[in-house]
């Protein structure tokens, strides 16, 4: 079992840069999840663990020694691909023992013909044999053994992807997108039974994706990539609670965090579309400023009901998504020209027929963020216990 | 309502029926037009099977009937067979053909294989460089190609008739074009498992380009079962000719005239090349199209 540490990776194809140093430190056991949005890098600098891909600059360390001048089966790590990448004329057997093939068998006892002279051959494929099977157990893959990969449905051939990387127990198990062509449901089956085999066998795994579910579901740690950087590093929790930047705001959590147009007024008191909140920061008067509201931070209630120490916006109804156990409500802001208003909500819920609510929420369960995208800390604003009634500006 | 229901569909149906005869009529001008291109292209290979029916006074003879009125097939095939070691001439070209196919497939593999996956510095112009290849004749190098073997001593060996074929920048082409559309990440994978590029090409992709290859060892195969002109100039030993020199030979020789046993000798060396096209004709096809050659 060994850590993995990153070490101010760098590397662009081309002109264009693609990894701008990265620095990361997964330690020995832990499941990392790397996201973000398509083209941000997170499968280059996987394929450069592998050595897939080598960087322009900086180091990789696994086990706490440099790997980079090794080819990648020397650097015990395994990887599954999104494609799979199943050999597609071996049988399922074939495909999980070629890694142990390839490494206990000398090259002449892998040759055609030349291989029948090897007597210690035979005792090293029989061992193999064992260890392919055990694996097809676990992986409730045992009747398949003597299928083509295209004979197999996908969830099946995802299964016979992750043998083949279980078979050499590596320390490293590098993940790119394994889930992302499989159909919804298994998706969801799948990531259970992931977040177990990480259990189970208690190596270090690095997953990549671009599904901010299956990130938050499995990780340990996550770390949001942007264009080349990492936004953040934290806990799932960490990243859905304390976004550090506006894009891992948006990016972690379904459906997606609103955000809504502020500014910094008089006494450091923060402005939601010219309404003071109870919220102050240290920013100079007059800057803008962009307030995040997650939509189980808004509750909708009667337009005259709203209570007075919360902070509130008028809004009307405009759709309301059953989800059975929820119900997703998308609300308009009158006066403002700004997409949609999403909150979360009982089924139970009334609403006025007309549909025009409050929509209420706890000032500090708001995010804030300056014009360059990153957090700025709010503390409560002190003495003003009256709500400041402002109507909208148009 | 009832009568103007029933009315309405008879104008329909016509104009059905009409579809129905305009697609019969441009599906016979497309047969027509194939069956004429057919004919065009198997008469020759019919008249020669005919002649090598008929009995010499009939080729000859003025009035023109494609079916023989009397055969003499054994007697032609029993000359053709006795007088010319056609046997030999099949076993030249047999010997060449897959002398010339071994290393072929064992050079260009592995080469379209750099081309297509490896990166290195040099592969686009290298790349250009096969292409150019591809636009130079046999009849070019012939001739430095010729004194080399002279001044070596090879001629009048299978070695001279095979050895410029050997690099074949028509299959370093077409298999290029093939293993590009293999998957990177099956590569990718191979290297994780710790297969050697080597390793990679002829366990991973080569088992991937069964239709590629079919392909070119059919196209390979006719070229030099047919080829006239090179063995022609480094061969003068007859028990070394391949099927068109030994027919040449054959011709020359007391049969020149005797067109009936001369026909069948064609027939009987023509014969293994069209057998195997049809047996390997779907992977041919398939291999082209796949290829994206045509």
């Amino acid at each position: 079992m060994a850590s993995v540490e990153l070490k101010s990776i760098g590397k662009s194809f081309g002109s264009t840069p693609v990894l701008g140093g990265i620095d990361l430190a997964v330690a020995d056991g832990e499941f990392m999840t790397l996201v973000g949005p398509s083209g941000c890098g997170k499968t280059t600098l996987i394929r450069i663990i592998a050595g897939i891909e080598s960087q322009d600059a900086g180091a990789v360390l696994i086990g706490g020694s440099s790997i980079d001048h090794l080819r990648p089966h020397e650097r015990r790590v395994a990887m599954v691909f999104q494609s799979y990448a199943l050999y597609p004329h071996m049988s399922v057997r074939g495909n999980l023992s070629l890694p142990l093939v390839m490494s206990r068998l000398r090259l002449h006892e892998r040759v055609p013909l030349i291989r029948l002279l090897s007597s210690r051959r035979r005792e090293t494929m029989h061992s193999i044999e064992g260890e392919v099977e055990a694996v097809a157990q676990q992986l409730q893959l045992g009747a398949l053994l003597d299928r083509r990969p295209a004979q197999l449905s996908g969830g099946q051939r995802q299964r016979v992807a992750l043998g083949r990387a279980m078979v050499r127990h590596p320390d490293v198990f590098l993940m790119d997108e394994p889930l992302s062509n499989l159909d919804a449901k298994l998706r969801v089956h799948m990531r259970t039974e992931l977040a177990e085999l990480h259990q189970r066998l208690g190596a270090t795994f690095i997953y990549v994706t671009h599904d901010q579910v299956e990130a938050m579901t499995m990780s340990d740690r996550v770390a949001m990539m942007d264009a080349g950087h990492i936004l953040q590093l934290g806990t799932p929790t960490e990243l859905y609670g304390r976004p550090a930047n506006v894009k891992v705001a948006q990016f972690i959590g379904s459906p997606t965090i609103n955000l809504l147009p502020g500014s910094v007024g008089s006494n450091d008191a923060v402005e939601l579309l010219g309404r003071r909140l109870q919220l102050a920061v240290d920013l100079p008067a007059g800057s803008p400023l962009t307030i995040g509201l997650r939509p189980e931070a808004l509750t909708a209630v009667p337009a005259n009901t709203a209570p007075a120490d919360a902070g509130s916006l008028p809004a009307r109804l405009r759709r309301r998504e059953n989800l059975g156990a929820e119900h997703i409500l998308h609300f308009d802001l009158p006066g403002a020209a700004l997409p949609p208003v999403v909150a979360r909500a009982p089924p139970e819920l009334q609403l006025p027929a007309d549909g025009h609510v409050a929509l209420t929420f706890d000032p500090l369960a708001c995010h804030l963020f300056d014009p360059s995208g990153a957090r700025v800390e709010a503390r409560r604003a002190e003495g003003s216990r009256d709500p400041v009634v402002v109507p909208f500006r148009s | 309502m009832g009568a103007a229901a029933l009315a309405e569909p008879i104008p329909l149906r016509a104009t059905a029926a009409q579809t129905r005869i305009r697609r019969l009529l441009s599906l016979l001008a497309t047969h027509a037009v194939l069956m004429a291109g057919a004919v065009f292209m198997l008469l020759p290979f019919v008249w020669m099977l005919m002649t090598s029916l008929k009995s010499p006074g009939e080729i000859f003879s003025a009035d023109f009937t494609l079916w023989p009125r009397r055969f003499s097939a054994v007697e032609n095939y029993d000359r053709a067979l006795t007088t010319a070691p056609l046997l030999r001439f099949a076993l030249n070209g047999f010997i060449i053909c897959f002398g010339i196919l071994v290393v072929q497939l064992l050079v260009a593999i592995p080469a379209a294989y750099a081309l297509a996956k490896l990166k290195f510095p040099g592969r686009n112009p290298l790349f250009v460089l096969v292409l150019l290849g591809l636009c130079i004749p046999v009849q070019v190098p012939a001739l430095p190609l010729y004194i080399a073997l002279a001044s070596l001593g090879l001629l009048n060996t299978y070695f001279a008739i095979m050895f410029p074929f050997f690099l074949s920048v028509f299959a370093i082409f077409l298999f290029r074009q093939f293993f590009k559309s293999f998957p990177d990440d099956i590569i990718n994978a191979a290297r994780l498992d710790g297969m050697s590029e080597f390793e990679i090409v002829w366990r991973i992709v080569v088992p991937s380009a069964w239709p590629a290859i079919a392909a070119f060892s059919v196209f390979s195969a006719v070229a030099h079962w047919n080829d006239l002109y090179w063995p022609l100039i480094v061969v003068s030993d007859t028990r070394l000719a391949p099927p068109p020199l030994g027919m040449m030979f054959f011709a020359d020789a007391e049969t020149g005239s005797n067109y009936g046993a001369l026909t069948a000798a064609a027939t009987v060396l023509t014969a293994p090349l069209v057998i195997a096209f049809l047996v390997a004709r779907r992977r041919f096809i398939e291999g082209i199209t796949m290829t994206g050659v045509k």
